[in-house]
């Protein structure tokens, strides 16, 4: 199989619709996640399969209560799994300690929330720095937010921000450990469509230039487009994996 | 079943108290330690006040005392015509050495007289074992109870006493309880001392008799008619026992039994106000924070509310029964607490202070004031960020309050900036946004190291006064006081006794001193110019040579008299030919205890005008001849009375040690929890408010450590801050008690052990770290993704 990128080049794709010659970064086999809320047991993840590769761009795609965010947090060592396993680079997260998530976090992931998250009692530097001061080769504060367009805005506290600027500044800060993977879980849920945009504009950067793995969680279908894979969840379950043919810019997008 | 009878309202409140229990457990905590200690000061207060007023009455304790020479019985017919005198009881008294079998110190007694028929009209006797004198016996006597108590004396027993220069064996008849002595103490003593010093009532006759005062006495105690006049009454009395010796009459204020108790429920009303004052003040500082911080997080469930229809009113009420709930519980508990302690305390007291009976006083109207207080303080702490709140128009409220704008800091735009960490820079931008918090968190914690001290240093202050008193100023080991003034001759007689190793004569004569309109009654000491063993000291400690002319004051007493060194004042003696002299201020001196004058000992004579007389001597001994020479100087007809210097500091201090203890132990508590209230408190608060910034920090892959520096960061810079601040609080205190406590038998110096400091503000940290710890395991246990998945 084939695929295409934005830029037309051409790659070699696994069955899957992974590219072939990439390294796994994710080899997540029978994840199960089961919420224990007293009376109820509430099953996020029914035995999810899934890898994810080096350098690519994937969309998570599904309805509220699919179990997106849950995938998402259990790869970011945020969260546990009940079952399965999840490999990042060969390492089993599921056996972790509390302490080696927390170093894995500070190392290698890079997160984005629906609701930046930001210091607000630090300025957009300092909200960089605060990471760059404990990861082991970061960036400067000061080229994170050039990265995102927000070099001029550096010495603003997140209340003197607007919330697109904001989200930039947070994109600013996770990338500026050079993580491995980059997650964000509804990166423009906040934000209008126009905002939303120069959001995903930005992390599209972030992946095309610095090749960091990226997952992007959203229910908007028309963002999926911008994805070099799509994949589906539904009621905890992987129900189908799309690959773009065509990698679409996010300022061609439009909702 | 009683959630079902609440309304919806009402049951909220219920589940947002308990969702918050240990923030109301720990302003309940403080709050019942303010009305604990109210309610418990008070209903002691009550319970003295009313326990002796109602002794006083009916065992008809007198209303004025006056000590004479000698004056005849018929003088007291003179004395119940006085007006305004009601009744009158004459009697005989005499205080004497006494000789218990078994005990080898010196122990005065002071003899009493009473009618022969075993009933006086005045200072009635509570008999508690043993029997009444019987008429016709010599050699009967009754003791006071904590005398019979702390020489372990029973009726049946004998003890021998040296009256008028014979030695006369008694038998112990039986044991009471006076209201002339409630608290017992030898006259001129500082300390008590129950096993050295007893009350013996005697019958009239055969103490008249053993004294040479048959048909005469040297003492009279009256009460007045309603209405009567006191002062007038004295000046009558002084003028009609004037030439029998009459040594100035007094009342009540003078009474050293009187007196003292009224001293201490004195000092009990200070802490009364003084302690509920501040527990109270803190509680509501922590209710304002912490309600604010309620309605802040329930701004939308605010807006929801009045968005269906309930009024500001319903709304304001509903988070006044919240407060309302927190102060009924720290005043129904701290009222119990209160009255189980006003019932111990009361018990304590009952160790120094002897009643037959102590009726524990509880007035409805101690827990209504303690209930309206703490409400009172409660509501001025929360109605104002109630108001605000229920004020909002509900659209504005339905929208997240907007956010927090910070600045940089002075410390950081001074250059300072670059040595800070981005935790450091959050620590100090969040407390200059929210600088009245962190101002009365600071208050807070600083009131804990105060009450520290204060609590501590009149320990530390009564430790430094009996060093300097007996191991500076008073270094004789045996005082030997005359019955009469006597020759000069007597100081080498006693001296040339065995063991005896120096001796130094003292004159002691009352005095009444007049600056204008200002008098003050005391007596003159004359000693030696440059005593080795009585010294009197500056205010350096340093010992004073006494200046041949002239008189020296005690610091307190030139500040009754208004007098300062070079003024002159007018002496008037009240003894012998009662000379009336103009005598200069020469010097001051530093006294912690009485009001004394002082001049040498031929100073003393020239005053007088006699011959060179001595009161008494001060001695040192050799410890290995002090028996021979007690037992020596009791056989002495003209000794009145030796007492003992070393062990009365001794057992001073056994007999208080457990109640300074007990106090340090109680003090050190409801320290501890005002400090543990507020930064358990405020670190609540602020874990509340910034749980969704450390938890983003914990995503970004923060530690928990990492975390917990920025929010209890915050606190340590405000508990360090605090505590010295609160030391120096806690000195200034204390010297404004010790001011307040100033009295003419007692004057505390303000002394601060160095350990003080170091305990107070040590108990203080350990409770700052305590309420750290707590907050801390709630940090570790921050649920990352619900705070990160929800808006603010």
């Amino acid at each position: 199989m084939e695929m295409h990128d934005a830029n037309g080049d051409t790659r070699r794709t696994a069955p899957n619709g992974a590219p072939e010659d990439r390294e796994n970064v994710f080899e997540v086999r029978g994840l199960t996640k089961v919420y224990d809320m007293g009376e109820v047991q509430v099953h996020a993840l029914r035995g999810v399969d899934l890898d994810l590769y080096d350098s690519e761009l994937v969309v998570l795609l599904g309805a509220s209560g699919s179990g997106k965010s849950t995938l998402l947090n259990i790869l970011g060592g945020l969260d546990t799994a009940t079952d399965g396993s999840v490999r990042y680079e060969g390492w089993d997260l599921t056996r972790a300690t509390e302490r080696e998530l927390t170093r894995y976090r500070r190392h290698h992931v890079g997160f984005i929330f629906q609701f930046y998250n930001l210091i607000p009692s630090l300025t957009a530097r300092e909200n960089v720095a605060i990471v760059t001061e404990i990861a082991d080769d970061p960036m400067t504060p000061d080229e994170a937010l050039e990265v995102v367009g927000l070099g001029d805005r550096s010495d603003h506290f997140p209340a003197q921000l607007s919330g697109g600027q904001q989200q930039r500044v947070a994109i600013a800060r996770a990338i500026a450990k050079r993580p491995a993977v980059l997650l964000c879980d509804e990166p423009t849920g906040a934000l209008d469509s126009e905002t939303g945009i120069i959001v995903l504009d930005a992390l599209d950067r972030v992946n095309r230039e610095l090749g960091t793995t990226t997952v992007v969680i959203t229910h908007n279908v028309e963002q999926s487009k911008i994805a070099e894979r799509v994949i589906y969840l539904r009621d905890g379950q992987v129900e189908t994996v799309k690959v773009n043919e065509h990698r679409k810019a996010p300022k061609e997008l439009e909702w | 079943m009683l959630l079902a009878a609440l309304n919806a309202l009402d049951r909220k409140v219920l589940r947002n108290l308990w969702e918050m229990r240990g923030q109301v457990i720990a302003i309940a905590l403080v709050m019942l330690s303010g009305v604990a200690t109210f309610v418990m000061a008070l209903s002691t207060i009550d319970s003295l006040e009313q326990t002796r007023e109602r002794y006083y009455q009916d065992y008809r304790f007198a209303e004025v005392f006056a000590p004479l020479v000698r004056a005849p019985e018929r003088v007291a017919e003179q004395i119940r015509e006085i007006p305004g005198v009601s009744q009158v009881q004459t009697r005989v008294t005499a205080l004497v050495n006494l000789s218990v079998p078994g005990y080898t110190e010196p122990v005065s007694g002071q003899l009493l007289s009473i009618p022969d028929d075993g009933r006086p009209a005045l200072n009635q006797l509570y008999l508690e074992e043993g029997r009444r004198l019987t008429p016709g016996r010599d050699d009967e006597v009754i003791l006071s109870d904590i005398f019979a108590e702390a020489q372990d004396l029973q009726p049946g027993d004998s003890i021998s006493a040296v009256i008028n220069g014979r030695r006369k064996q008694l038998t112990v008849v039986g044991v009471a309880l006076s209201p002339e002595y409630i608290f017992q103490i030898k006259p001129g003593a500082l300390l008590p001392a129950p096993e050295r010093f007893g009350i013996l009532w005697m019958g009239r006759t055969p103490l008249g008799t053993a004294q040479d005062m048959e048909g005469a006495f040297n003492n009279v105690t009256l009460t007045l008619a309603p209405g009567a006049d006191e002062d007038a009454v004295i000046d009558r009395l002084d003028a009609l026992l004037a030439p029998y010796g009459g040594q100035s009459a007094h009342g009540r204020d003078l009474q050293p039994s009187h007196n003292y108790l009224s001293e201490e429920l004195r000092q009990l009303r200070g802490t009364a106000t003084v302690i509920p004052t501040i527990f109270l003040a803190v509680a509501a500082f922590l209710l304002n924070i912490v309600i604010s911080r309620l309605i802040n997080t329930q701004r939308t469930q605010i807006a929801a509310m009045k968005a269906f229809g309930y009024s500001n009113v319903a709304v304001g009420v509903h988070y006044l029964k919240l407060v309302l709930v927190i102060v009924v519980i720290g005043s129904i508990v701290g009222s119990v607490v209160g009255v189980w302690m006003g019932i111990e305390l009361g018990e304590l007291y009952l160790t120094f202070y002897r009643f037959p009976y102590l009726d524990y006083v509880l007035e409805p109207s101690v827990l209504a004031i303690a209930l309206l207080v703490s409400a009172g303080a409660a509501l001025a702490g929360t109605l104002y960020a109630i108001r605000k709140a229920v004020t909002l128009p509900p659209a504005v409220a339905m929208r997240p309050a907007p956010p927090a704008l910070y600045r940089e800091t002075l410390v950081e735009r001074l250059g300072l900036k670059r040595w800070f960490s981005q935790p450091t820079r959050m620590i100090v931008r969040q407390l200059q946004r929210r600088p009245t918090k962190a101002l009365l968190t600071v208050v807070g914690v600083a009131a804990a190291s105060a009450i520290l001290v204060l609590g501590q240093f009149s320990g530390d202050s009564i430790d430094y006064m009996l060093q300097i008193q007996f191991d500076r100023a008073q270094r004789e080991d045996l005082t030997v006081s005359f019955t009469d003034p006597a020759s000069a001759q007597a100081l080498y007689e006693v001296q040339g006794l065995r063991g005896v190793t120096y001796g130094e004569p003292f004159r002691s004569v009352p005095v009444r001193l007049r600056n204008g309109h200002r008098t003050h009654r005391t007596a003159i000491q004359g000693l030696p110019s440059e005593a080795r063993l009585h010294r009197i000291l500056d205010e350096n400690q340093e010992p004073i040579t006494i200046p041949p002319e002239g008189m020296l004051l005690t610091d307190y007493l030139a500040e009754l008299l208004d007098v300062q060194p070079g003024d002159e004042l007018t002496a008037e003696v009240l003894e012998g030919r009662r000379p009336e002299r103009t005598v200069a201020v020469a010097g001051l001196v530093k006294e912690y205890t009485g009001v004394s004058a002082y001049m040498t000992v031929d100073g003393v004579n020239r005053l007088m005008q006699e011959g060179h007389l001595i009161s008494g001597l001060y001695l040192a001994a050799d410890a290995r001849y002090r028996q021979e020479i007690l037992q020596s100087l009791q056989e002495r007809p003209r000794v009145a009375d030796v007492t003992a210097q070393e062990d009365a500091v001794a057992s001073f201090i056994e007999s208080w040690a457990e109640t300074i203890l007990t106090f340090t132990f109680i003090i050190t508590l409801l320290a501890g929890i005002i400090a543990f209230g507020v930064v358990y408190n405020s670190a609540r608060i602020s874990l509340s408010e910034r749980s969704r910034e450390l938890a983003s920090l914990r995503v970004l892959g923060f530690t928990r450590g990492e975390i917990s520096y920025i929010l209890l960061g915050e606190l340590a810079i405000l508990t360090l801050i605090a505590v010295p601040l609160g030391l120096v609080a806690g000195w200034l205190g204390s010297a404004g008690v010790a001011e307040a406590m100033a009295t003419e038998m007692f004057r505390i110096p303000v002394v601060i052990d160095r350990s003080t400091f170091a305990l107070a503000a040590l108990a203080v940290l350990v409770a700052a770290a305590i309420s750290g710890l707590i907050v801390r395991r709630r940090l570790d246990h921050l649920d990352l993704i619900d705070v990160l998945k929800t808006r603010e």
